[in-house]
């Protein structure tokens, strides 16, 4: 919202710099975003009376001014300009003085033209950053020719307009009240205690004979209709100060009828339309909801097919406008009108919002509406309009008016109390000073014994209930008055975190010490990894949610899995230079029931691990191992498989019978397609599963009486016997070994096509209520035992 | 026969001459040991005259214990001159590269979390987790921001159905806990929240941590007190702390939360755009509205709520100059996050 001060100024005395003004809107709610002084950027330009002009002795298309700068003196200024003459008054830009220049900004230095002296230049309105809208004349090719009243020797700025400052400012959700030059000004009057003048609506109303009616079919979408006939309408340009205030605010002037309108959205925040009355068809109008498909083209030429949810302001036979949105193209004010009907209206903001976004048609009207407005400012915008027209002579106003109201409008009441809002506060406001306030703002303050009643004003839509007085309170006394407490009056409570986000905790600093960093990925991504990934048609990953309205395609479904988006932070760093790398991510994946969810999905965390570069497999492998070891979760491998991954580096991770995860090499032709030289590990597991399974407590195991006994075995297997066989076989045949360990596999001639050497480090415990260490003798014949297993199961043959 | 004053003289002499304890013992063995010189002496005692034999005993012996005491400085000092020349052979480059343990790091955002929820606890805040998506009711409707509410539009929402939304704000989680919950409630809800902005400073995925107390007497001051308390502690205990009116449908009174800036110390620098502050969360004391929503009589009891952005405050304490650094996920980045 764009505040020009000398526009303010019209209602409050503002006797504080722009700079102290700015500072007292922002202690109150409103932030000035930014704070521009017209013709910053213009400086030491004064206004001159051009004495002489006379030809340049050596170039034809100069002239030599003398020039009458007041205080400044006399000095002689060279220009090429042909509309200077004598006793002109001019905008002199003397030494040092800057003015505009291309969108730059140009510094006036004296110097010789062509032998002559020039002390400095004289301005155009383009130089000086200003239209016809500024000054009258300011767009002519040429030099700025001033008012012959100019005094000289003066800041030209003060003169054309320059000495303004537009404020832009932040207006929260809740004002749209705010959203006008008036509801601002009610802001700087109770923040300055300066009184508020309203803006003049008197005007004299001439009888006319005409009629034209209002029917408005839906209250509820239209609370208020307001019209107003105007006869002798004058379609023109509209004077300087309206042409220079609207520009400010960045809008166009049109004509006469049109600028007046949108003076009053700026000014009053009230959304006007003037429909030219001739083509009023039936004289009357009809406010309804659209029929399904029909048709209406808007001032701006576009057609629109409507359905029943839009509001539409007919005459007797069709569509003239979509109501808060734009007028029709077929009642639009032209050159010719003669004859305008103000309208002056109320529409639910909804309705406004719902029809402007499904027809996708957005206007200065509409984004007020959908703002909302308050239910003061028809009429008051109104009258405001037709005071303009009648001070302008653009028209002469009638006593035909229309006014359909659906229902009268009251103000709240609240009832409140200096301890109730001082409760909140938590501070001592003194009564006198609360009740100064609301009045300041427009509140009526009643006394009721001990407490009071505030009656709202009008335009306050946004204060419902007493809280809201404590913040009207609060925000003029002053936050600086608060003095922060600490939870004083309330209950000592046990807070900390649930088992879970302890668990997470403590599981991501143990991945943290085997070396990984933890990455953070957005929840969504493409759904193209499907595909890049090979990920089967009918599988789970592919039943994800999408999202209806998504930044783009790359970030539209929702992740069912993980190892898609950290393998795209694999490839991300690799791009990079970073040869080598270790991430994991904890978060979660949504699973639907069904789709599209009809209920909230299911929400699992996740844990994903890669690493790439120096390490491999059996680094992951074992980080995996170690971290969940921890916990006392001890995993199985299986081989698996996965569409993206390596079929022959590739395992599932299981919990007991339960497949709770995978981890395995990316697979070569994914890698090749994605440029990765390195080999990728990935690895995903289940944790909402997983967790299940974690040791609540560490519990402590009473230390051996005896040492254990370690003994190596090596023996001769077929190749595909795996390491998980052989461990499996070990430890079935004998219970007294505690661990069996692969140490070495080798492969020889020798050993005869097929097999492999397997050499394991087995790790006897004496039981735990022995009394004697392991015998030798013992641990013979549990060697025996594993050697005959192993021979049963495999053939195995023992090595020497 | 020798004469052991001469076998003394000798034998120190060759002793005297060892270079290494290695050298020492054999002529130590030459002399002491099992048939060494000393040694075959006394077993040629036979060979004397018996008369003589006593004398020749206390000779013998008293030589053996001459040259064992010798041998044995002999041996300290060769020991010790050994040892030094030992140390000095292990002599190392003391400035040669450690080996490196390479450890990972948690990311900066958990970081900022982890610190975030310790301070809070350090209250009696509980630890609640919401569903990041969530229903239109949960994350709108139930917090005073019915449907068509302008509100709506100062958050662009990522929509899954009419009905469900990826949560554009932790506030959804609020409703959740004090339909559980009844006061005294002191919660913190960190998480992933949503919204359809990609900039330098917004990013569609961010993390937020929404605060919410309600018991009986909780003011405006207390709010105040609490979120000074946070700034002191993420920041520095110099920075102050201002709250300013601001908007949100499910606070009244709504505060907008500036820190005085702690890189110029409110003088006014490139980090707070040269105002003095910087503008960190926004909070207020809960609607009566979204009280009653949930059950809670707000005549009893009244509450306060805050929302902290976490990588805006990442961004503020590590001077991160780009909220895509977050999810880039360069190892690069993620390792200056080592501790």
């Amino acid at each position: 919202m764009i505040l020009p001060l000398s526009w303010l100024r019209e209602f409050v005395d503002v006797d504080v710099s722009a700079e102290e003004l700015e500072k007292k809107l922002f202690s109150c709610g409103f932030e000035v975003e930014k704070r521009t002084c017209l013709g910053e950027n213009v400086t030491g330009v004064v206004v001159g009376r051009v004495e002489t002009c006379k030809k340049h002795p050596d170039a034809d298309r100069l002239f030599v001014c003398q020039v009458d700068l007041g205080t400044y003196g006399k000095k002689q200024i060279c220009t090429a300009a042909t509309n200077v003459f004598e006793g002109a008054k001019v905008p002199c830009a003397l030494d040092g003085a800057t003015v505009l220049k291309e969108g730059g900004i140009q510094k006036i230095k004296t110097g010789k033209l062509r032998g002559e002296l020039s002390e400095g230049m004289f301005c155009s309105g383009e130089e000086l950053g200003i239209g016809d809208d500024f000054y009258e004349g300011a767009e002519v090719n040429g030099i700025l020719i001033l008012d012959e009243d100019t005094p000289v020797g003066e800041d030209v700025k003060k003169f054309v307009g320059l000495d303004d400052v537009l404020f832009d400012i932040a207006v929260t959700a809740n004002r749209p009240d705010c959203q006008s030059i008036l509801g601002l000004a009610r802001e700087v009057s109770a923040v300055l205690k300066k009184p508020l003048k309203m803006p003049e609506t008197r005007y004299t109303p001439q009888k006319t004979a005409e009629k034209i009616t209002v029917e408005v079919q839906e209250p509820g979408l239209c609370p208020r209709y307001m019209g107003h006939f105007v006869t002798d309408v004058k379609i023109i340009k509209s004077p300087r100060m309206l042409r220079r205030r609207l520009a400010l605010c960045g809008l166009r002037s049109v004509n006469s009828i049109v600028d007046v309108t949108n003076y009053v959205l700026l000014e009053i925040g009230q959304p006007m339309h003037a429909f030219d009355k001739n083509f009023l068809r039936g004289g009357g109008i009809v406010v309804r909801r659209a029929e399904e498909g029909e048709q209406i083209t808007t001032l701006d030429k576009k057609t629109f097919s409507l359905k029943r949810d839009n509001l539409l302001i007919c005459d007797k036979e069709g569509p003239i406008g979509i109501a808060g949105v734009m007028g029709g193209l077929n009642s639009e004010i032209k050159d010719s009108t003669r004859e305008v009907f103000f309208e002056s209206a109320s529409f639910a903001r909804e309705s406004v919002r719902r029809t402007s976004r499904s027809l996708g048609q957005r206007s200065d009207s509409s984004a007020r509406y959908e703002k909302g407005v308050n239910a003061t400012s028809p009429e008051l915008g109104l009258d405001r309009a037709l005071h303009l027209v009648e001070q302008y002579g653009f028209g002469t106003v009638t006593t035909l008016r229309r006014d359909v109201l659906a229902k009268q409008i009251s103000p709240k009441k609240l009832t409140c109390s200096a301890k109730m809002i001082n409760s909140l506060l938590g501070i001592k406001v003194p009564e006198g000073e609360i009740k100064e306030i609301l009045t300041r703002l427009g509140f009526t303050v009643r006394e009721q014994g001990k407490e009071f009643e505030a009656e709202v004003p009008l335009w306050r839509d946004d204060v419902e209930d007493w809280p809201d007085l404590a913040e009207e309170i609060i925000r003029m006394y002053g936050y600086e008055h608060l003095k922060p407490t600490l939870l004083e009056s309330a209950k000592v409570t046990h807070g900390g975190r649930t088992e879970w986000q302890k668990q997470e905790m403590r599981l991501k600093s143990a991945l943290v010490r085997e070396g990984f960093f933890e990455a953070c990925n957005y929840s969504f991504f493409s759904p193209k990894s499907f595909d890049l990934l090979k990920i089967p048609e009918d599988a789970p990953e592919r039943k994800a949610i999408q999202i209806l309205n998504p930044i783009g395609e790359d970030l539209s479904v929702m992740r069912t899995f993980l190892g898609a988006t950290m393998l795209s932070n694999v490839v991300r760093n690799v791009r990079r230079g970073n040869a080598e790398g270790k991430l994991f991510e904890i978060a979660k994946v949504y699973v639907p029931k069904e789709l599209p969810i009809t209920e909230l999905p299911e929400e699992k965390f996740v844990l994903c691990m890669a690493l790439w570069g120096k390490e491999g497999f059996f680094d992951l492998k074992g980080a995996a191992e170690d971290v969940f070891g921890a916990f006392g979760v001890k995993f199985s491998f299986e081989r698996g498989e996965r569409s993206y991954l390596h079929p022959g580096v590739t395992a599932y991770i299981k919990l007991g019978e339960r497949k709770v995860g995978y981890l395995g090499e990316l697979h070569p032709s994914i890698a090749a397609e994605l440029s990765l030289e390195e080999k990728v590990y990935l690895l995903e597991i289940d944790l909402e599963t997983v967790k299940k399974k974690f040791a609540k407590d560490i519990s402590f195991h009473p230390l051996p009486r005896f040492e254990s006994v370690k003994r190596d075995i090596a023996f001769v297997v077929k190749e595909e016997v795996t390491c998980a066989d052989a461990e499996n076989c070990i430890k079935r045949a004998c219970r007294a070994v505690g661990s069996a360990e692969l140490f070495d596999v080798y492969r020889d001639k020798r050993l005869g096509e097929g097999k492999k050497s397997m050499a394991f480090t087995l790790t006897f415990l004496p039981a735990e209520n022995a009394d004697k260490p392991l015998s030798p003798e013992q641990v013979d014949t549990f060697f025996e035992k594993i050697v005959s297993a192993l021979k049963k199961e495999f053939g195995a043959e023992l090595r020497e | 026969m020798l004469d052991p004053n001469t076998i003394a003289k000798e034998a120190i002499e060759e002793a005297e001459k060892a270079e290494s304890s290695r050298a020492l013992y054999e002529v130590k063995m030459k002399y002491l040991g099992r048939g060494g010189t000393v040694t075959s002496l006394l077993k040629n005692m036979r060979e004397v005259p018996p008369e003589e034999r006593p004398a020749f005993g206390k000779a013998v012996n008293f030589l053996r214990d001459t040259l064992e005491a010798h041998f044995a400085s002999l041996e300290e000092k060769l020991k010790e001159k050994e040892t030094l020349q030992k140390l000095a052979e292990e002599r190392i480059d003391v400035t040669l590269p450690g080996k490196k343990r390479d450890m990972g790091a948690i990311h900066p955002v958990t970081r900022v979390k982890n610190e975030l929820v310790d301070l809070f606890m350090g209250l009696g805040f509980e630890v609640f987790d919401g569903p990041e998506i969530e229903s239109e009711y949960y994350n709108f409707t139930a917090l005073n921001t019915p449907a068509d509410h302008p509100a709506r539009d100062m958050q662009d929402t990522f929509y899954i159905t009419n009905e469900f939304l990826l949560r554009t704000q932790t506030s959804a989680g609020q409703i959740r806990v004090m339909e559980s919950k009844k006061p005294p409630i002191k919660i913190v809800s960190p998480g992933r929240t949503f919204r359809s902005d990609d900039d330098a400073t917004h990013s569609p995925m961010f993390h937020q941590m929404e605060g919410l107390v309600v018991d009986k007497g909780i003011t405006l001051c207390d709010l105040y007190g609490t979120l000074e308390e946070f700034a002191r502690t993420m920041f520095s205990p110099s920075v102050k702390t201002r709250l300013r009116p601001s908007y949100f449908p499910f606070t009244e009174p709504s505060v907008e939360v500036d820190i005085s800036c702690f890189a110029c110390g409110g003088k006014g620098c490139s980090l707070c755009k040269g105002t003095g502050w910087i503008e960190v969360l926004g909070a207020g004391m809960v609607n009566r509205r979204v009280l009653e929503n949930c059950g809670i009589d707000p005549d009893e009891y009244t509450g306060f709520a805050f929302g902290i952005g976490l990588e805006r405050i990442a961004m503020l304490k590590y001077g991160v100059n780009n909220i895509k650094l977050f999810t880039e996920n360069d190892v690069r980045f993620l390792k200056q996050f080592r501790d």
